[in-house]
C-alpha cells in the first residue's frame, strides 16, 4: 500500500523530537574544524522548529563541509561539485512541502557552482543554504579558492595567492531577487543557532556565510578575530537580531542594522573593518520560483487524458471530415 | 506512367505513384508554411506523406544567398510513405539564388520542374537581372524544365505586401498541380490561421484561389496521386511534438531544459501546454543545472525528463553519472545534430550514440532507446519513463534532427492510465528496510522517497553499501557496480527481439538504428523488388540489446549496418584493416556478437535517399563489388 503525498499533507500532525533523533554518525570532521558547530547548530534548530526529519531534506554538493547530511537523521543528498543549488531546486520545485536546507563550501558555492549561486538568488525558493566559507579548497587538500585571502599559500599557490578575495556577500546582495543575507562565525555557537533560526523562518532563499574555521588548512586565520572580540561587528536591530544579554557583555563592538535597507548592507558586506556578524538584509516580499511556477490545478489522471486529446485534437485528421476541430 | 482524364478538369492529369516536392525560399518568405499546408492538405485527401524541414543555419541568412534556403520537402505517395524519399520532381523557389544551394546539393533529379518567381528578370539592379538570367539558361541547359512565374506582380494586385503572400499563392498552384480539393486548402488556412482575424483567413484564402486560377491558366501540365481517405483518426506532428506530447502523455510533470537546437521547439511546443496538466518547464541557467535540477526532481519521487541536443548532452554527462550511482530515475532526450562541438545545429546526424552508451566517466550503466518513426517519438518517451521508474535507472532516448522536424502521420493515440507515473509513495518504510537492498538476481532496490516515515537516508554519489553508508571497501563497491549492472540485464530479459524486415535469411542484412528505419526498409523493398536477397533489422534499444540478435546475423553471411555517423572507408589510402574506425553500431555489434558486421555511413547533415542507399547495398552483394565513392 501507498500513500499518496496528498494524504500525508492533510495527515499534518504535531510533533516533537529530541536531539539524538536528528543526529547520525561520528562527523569525521578535523578536530576544532567549524563544520562540527555548524552541525550543532542546525541540529538544535531542527529540534526547536520540530521539523519532521521525514520532511527535511539536506543537500550538498562536495567538499570537507558537502559531508554534512551524512551526519544528519533526515533525507539527504550528497551530490557533485558545484550543483548543489540545481538539485535542491529540483526538490524543491517537485516537493515544496519539504524543507531543503543546503550546504556548499567556498569552491563547491563560489568556483564550480558560481553560476548556479547567481541564479539560486534570482529564483529565490524557498530553502536555506549555509555557505560553510574556510576560505580554502579542504577535502582536496589545501588549494587557494575565491574566498582565500591575497598572498594565501597554498599548494597551488606556493608562493601566495595572487588575486583579491571574492566577497560572497557583496556579490549576493548585488543579485536582482536577494531577500536573506546574513553572516555568522563558527566560533559564537549561539550566533550560529541564531542567525540560522532566522534564516530557517525567512520564506525564501536564505543565504548564510558562515566563516569557518579550517584548523588543517587554514590555521590562526581567524585568530586575532577569535582573540579581540570587536573584530566582530554583531548587527542588531529588532526587525533583526538581538544579542543575548550574556554576548553583549562581550561583544561590544554591535551596530545597529535594519535589515531592509539594501545599500547599507551593501556597504556593511564591503567593509573591511571588522567581521559584521548578524542579519544584513531581509525582504520577506520577493517573489518565490516554486509559487509563480505552481501549478494552478491539481493533477489527475482525468486532467491529463483531458489535456492530451486536446491538443491531439488540433492536430487529429478525421475519417469522416476534413477540418480538425479547433 | 498512364495518362487518365480527370473528371472534374479540363487538364489531363498524369496519374502519378508518389513525388517529391520543394519549396525554397529567403527566410521570413514563409515557404515552410507553405510546404507543411501542402503536407497537410495531401494528408487531409489521404495521401501518405513525409515532410522534412530545410533550416538554413542562420537566423536572418542574407537575402538571395546560395546557402540561406529555408523551406520544406514535401514528399507526397499514394500509399504510407516512410522517409523523405529520393531527389525532388519539382521544385517551387522564390528566386534563383536558394535554387542553386539545392541544385548544388544534388537535391533535384534530372530533368526536375522548377517553378520559379520570374520578378528578377526585370530587377532594377543589373547585377541581380543577370544573374537570374544566366542561372535560368544555366538550369535550362543542364536539363531541367524551368517555368518561370510572375509571382509578385500577380500578389501584388491581391495584397499590399506581395513578399508576405506568395507563399500562398504557391501553395493554390500546387493544389492545382497536384489536383487537390480547394476546400481543404481553404479548411487548413482557417486551421492555420485560426488565432487570426477573419480577414486574414479571407486574404491567404484569396491568394490560394488566385494561384489555383493562375495555374489552370498557364500551366500545360497536371498530376494526381491516388488518394485513400483514412478510415481512423491520424494525427500529423513532427517528432518533437510527439516526444513532448509523449512527455505529457507519461504522467510526468517537470522537464528542465536550456534552450539548444534542434531539441527546443520540443521544449518550446511543452511550454505551451504542460501547464494545463499541471506541468512545468523549468528553462535552467544551463544544461549542467537542468539535468541536475531534474535530477532533484526526480529523487523527491517525480521522475523528471531533460531535453538537449549533442553539446547539452555533454554537460550533463557528469550529473548522469550521479544519477547512474545514486540509482535516480531520470528521462533525457537527445535529439542528435551534427557533431563534434557546435558540428551543425540544424543538420540530422546520429553521432551521439557511443557518447550516450558509455558516457560519464567509470561504468555508468544507462538504458538508451532510439525514436525511428514520429509515432516512435511519443512512445518512446511513455516507455522510457516506465523503465526509468521500474529499475532506478537513467533512460535516454535518441532522436534526431531529421525526426525533429519530420512530419508523418500516424494513428491517433488512444490514452491509457497505464502510461502515467504512480504517485508519490509517502507510505511509512518497514522498520530494517535499507534504501539499497539489491535484489540479488535484478539488482533492483526500492527507492527511498523523503517524505517517507522512517526512510531517512543520504544518497551519495560516493560508492556506498546497502544502507547507502559512503564505502571505501573494495568489495562493497564492486557490489554496487554489479547491481546497478544487473539492472541492464534484467530489463534486457523483458525485451523482445527485433524483427527482421524482408526475408528471415538472405545474402546480406543491414542494420540500423533510430530515423533511418524507413529509408532502410525503402531501399530493402526496392531491392527484393529487383529480386535481391537484402533484409534489415532496425534496433529500438541500444542498451541493452534485445536477445536474438545474434541469431538473426548468423542466417545471414553478409552483415553492415547503415548509420549517419563518421566511418572510416578503405578507399582513404591511409586506412586499413588495422586502424579503420567503424560506425558507431557497427563497433558495438562486433564487439558484442563476435561478428564481422560492415558499414556504411553518411555525415552530410542530410536525411538519406533511399536510391543512394540501394547502390550502397548493391555494392555490398556478392559477385557485384564495386567501388563505391563514399561521400
Ligand atoms: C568536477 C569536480 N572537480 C573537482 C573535484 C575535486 N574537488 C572535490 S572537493 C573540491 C573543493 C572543495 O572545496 P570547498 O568547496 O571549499 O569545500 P571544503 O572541502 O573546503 O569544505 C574539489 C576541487 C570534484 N570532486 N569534482
Ligand atoms: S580539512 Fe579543514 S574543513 Fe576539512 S575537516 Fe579538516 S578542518 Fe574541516
Ligand atoms: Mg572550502
Amino acid at each position: 500500500m501507498t500513500t499518496s503525498l496528498t494524504d500525508c499533507v492533510l495527515a499534518l500532525y504535531e510533533e516533537h523530537h529530541e536531539l539524538e533523533e536528528y543526529q547520525s554518525g561520528m562527523p569525521r570532521w578535523c578536530n576544532g574544524c567549524g563544520d562540527n558547530a555548524i552541525l550543532t547548530a542546525v541540529q538544535r534548530l531542527c529540534r526547536d522548529a520540530e521539523l519532521r526529519p521525514e520532511k527535511t531534506v539536506f543537500v550538498s554538493g562536495i567538499g570537507c563541509s558537502s559531508r554534512f547530511p551524512h551526519y544528519m537523521k533526515t533525507y539527504g543528498f550528497h551530490s557533485i561539485h558545484g550543483r548543489a543549488l540545481p538539485i535542491a531546486e529540483g526538490v524543491k520545485l517537485a516537493r515544496p512541502d519539504l524543507h531543503v536546507f543546503v550546504n556548499t563550501g567556498d569552491g563547491d558555492c563560489c568556483s564550480i557552482g558560481a553560476a548556479h549561486w547567481i541564479h539560486a538568488i534570482r529564483y529565490n525558493m524557498n530553502m536555506t543554504v549555509i555557505l560553510h566559507d574556510n576560505q580554502i579548497y579542504g577535502l582536496t587538500k589545501k588549494q587557494a579558492s575565491p574566498t582565500s585571502p591575497l598572498g594565501t599559500r597554498s599548494n597551488t599557490t606556493p608562493r601566495g595567492s595572487y588575486l583579491e578575495a571574492l566577497n560572497p556577500l557583496t556579490v549576493t546582495l548585488g543579485v536582482q531577487n536577494v531577500s536573506f543575507v546574513a553572516q555568522v562565525v563558527d566560533w559564537i555557537p549561539d550566533l550560529v543557532f541564531d542567525v540560522l533560526s532566522a534564516a530557517y523562518r525567512h520564506q525564501g532563499f536564505s543565504f548564510v556565510r558562515v566563516i569557518q574555521r579550517c584548523p588543517e588548512f587554514q590555521p590562526g586565520l581567524h585568530e586575532i578575530a577569535m582573540r579581540e572580540p570587536n573584530r566582530v561587528q554583531v548587527l542588531t536591530h529588532p526587525r533583526g537580531l538581538q544579542l543575548d544579554p550574556s554576548l553583549e557583555r562581550v561583544y561590544k563592538n554591535r551596530l545597529e542594522h535594519d535589515p531592509s535597507d539594501l545599500s547599507r548592507a551593501r556597504d556593511i558586506a564591503s567593509s573591511t573593518d571588522a567581521i559584521p556578524v548578524g542579519i544584513l538584509y531581509w525582504n520577506p516580499e520577493v517573489p518565490r520560483y516554486e509559487q509563480i511556477r505552481a501549478p494552478s490545478q491539481l493533477r489527475t489522471p482525468d486532467k491529463i487524458r483531458a489535456g492530451l486529446e486536446a491538443e491531439l485534437d488540433k492536430y487529429t485528421i478525421w475519417p469522416d471530415g476534413p477540418t480538425a476541430t479547433t | 506512367m498512364k495518362n487518365l482524364p480527370t473528371h472534374h478538369d479540363s487538364r489531363i492529369a498524369t496519374v502519378l505513384d508518389e513525388h517529391v516536392i520543394e519549396i525554397v525560399s529567403d527566410s521570413g518568405e514563409g515557404a515552410q508554411r507553405c510546404g507543411q499546408s501542402l503536407a497537410a492538405i495531401a494528408a487531409r485527401m489521404g495521401n501518405g506523406i513525409w515532410t522534412v524541414e530545410i533550416i538554413p543555419a542562420e537566423i536572418q541568412p542574407p537575402a538571395r544567398s546560395v546557402a540561406g534556403a529555408s523551406g520544406n520537402r514535401v514528399r507526397i505517395g499514394a500509399r504510407r510513405i516512410e522517409s523523405g524519399g529520393d531527389e525532388a520532381d519539382l521544385v517551387v523557389a522564390f528566386n534563383e539564388q536558394v535554387l542553386l544551394g539545392r541544385v548544388r546539393a544534388g537535391e533535384l533529379k534530372h530533368g526536375a520542374r522548377i517553378l520559379l518567381e520570374g520578378m528578377w528578370r526585370e530587377h532594377p539592379d543589373p547585377r541581380i537581372a543577370a544573374s537570374y538570367a544566366a542561372a535560368v539558361d544555366e538550369l535550362a541547359a543542364a536539363g531541367y524544365r524551368v517555368i518561370e512565374i510572375p509571382m509578385e506582380r500577380e500578389c501584388r494586385t491581391l495584397v499590399g505586401d506581395p513578399r508576405k503572400g506568395k507563399n500562398m499563392f504557391a501553395l493554390g498552384i500546387l493544389c492545382n498541380i497536384y489536383s487537390l480539393d480547394l476546400q481543404l486548402a481553404r479548411d487548413q488556412i482557417a486551421l492555420i490561421f485560426r488565432k487570426k482575424a477573419a480577414s486574414v483567413i479571407e486574404s491567404n484564402v484569396t491568394l490560394v484561389e488566385a494561384g489555383h486560377a493562375w495555374a489552370e491558366t498557364h500551366l500545360d501540365f497536371k498530376f494526381r496521386i491516388p488518394a485513400e481517405r483514412v478510415t481512423t483518426p491520424q494525427i500529423v506532428v513532427n517528432g518533437n511534438t510527439a516526444a513532448a506530447l509523449g512527455v505529457l502523455a507519461s504522467g510526468m510533470e517537470i522537464c528542465a531544459m536550456y534552450p539548444i537546437t534542434p531539441a527546443t521547439s520540443a521544449s518550446h511546443y511543452l511550454s505551451e501546454v504542460f501547464e494545463k496538466v499541471g506541468g512545468i518547464v523549468h528553462q535552467a541557467e544551463d544544461e549542467l543545472a537542468a539535468c541536475a535540477f531534474a535530477i532533484g526532481a526526480s529523487y523527491a519521487g517525480k521522475c523528471a525528463i531533460t531535453i538537449t541536443s549533442g553539446p547539452g548532452y555533454s554537460l550533463k554527462q557528469e550529473a548522469l553519472g550521479l544519477a547512474v550511482m545514486a540509482e535516480i530515475p531520470l528521462v533525457v532526450l537527445n535529439v542528435q545534430r551534427g557533431g563534434p562541438s557546435t558540428g551543425q545545429p540544424t543538420k540530422t546526424e546520429q553521432g551521439d550514440l557511443l557518447a550516450t552508451v558509455f558516457g560519464s566517466h567509470g561504468d555508468a550503466p544507462k538504458v538508451v532507446m532510439a525514436t525511428s518513426t514520429i509515432e516512435d517519438c511519443f512512445y518512446a518517451i511513455i516507455t522510457a519513463r516506465k523503465i526509468a521508474e521500474t529499475f532506478n535507472m537513467v533512460v535516454v532516448v535518441l532522436s534526431d534532427a531529421n525526426l525533429a522536424t519530420a512530419q508523418q502521420p500516424f494513428a491517433r493515440p488512444q490514452f491509457s492510465e497505464t502510461w502515467l507515473a504512480p504517485p508519490v509513495d509517502q507510505s511509512p518504510i518497514p522498520p530494517g528496510a535499507k534504501p539499497y537492498d539489491w535484489d540479488p538476481v535484478t539488482g533492483i532496490a526500492r527507492r527511498f522517497i523523503p517524505g517517507q516515515p522512517g526512510g531517512m537516508h543520504t544518497i551519495t554519489g560516493l560508492a556506498h553499501d546497502r544502507n547507502s553508508r559512503v564505502a571505501y571497501d573494495p568489495v562493497i563497491n564492486a557490489e554496487g557496480l554489479r547491481h546497478r549492472s544487473l539492472k541492464l540485464a534484467a530489463l534486457q530479459r523483458t525485451l523482445v527481439p527485433p524483427t527482421v524486415h524482408g526475408g528471415d535469411t538472405g545474402d546480406l542484412l543491414v542494420i540500423g538504428w533510430g530515423s533511418t528505419k524507413g529509408v532502410i526498409e525503402e531501399a530493402v523493398d526496392r531491392l527484393r523488388g529487383e529480386g535481391l536477397a537484402v533484409s534489415s533489422m532496425h534496433l529500438r534499444f541500444l542498451q541493452p540489446m534485445a536477445g536474438g540478435i545474434k541469431e538473426i546475423m548468423a542466417r545471414f553471411p553478409r552483415v553492415m549496418t547503415i548509420e549517419q555517423n563518421w566511418s572510416d572507408t578503405l578507399e582513404d589510402g591511409v586506412i586499413d584493416d588495422s586502424n579503420r574506425r567503424y560506425s558507431a553500431l557497427a563497433m558495438m555489434l562486433r564487439a558484442r556478437y563476435l561478428v564481422d558486421v560492415d558499414c556504411w555511413s553518411e555525415v552530410r547533415g542530410q536525411p538519406l535517399k533511399p536510391g543512394r542507399l540501394c547502390e550502397v547495398i548493391r555494392g555490398r552483394l556478392p559477385g557485384r563489388q564495386q567501388k563505391e565513392v563514399a561521400s
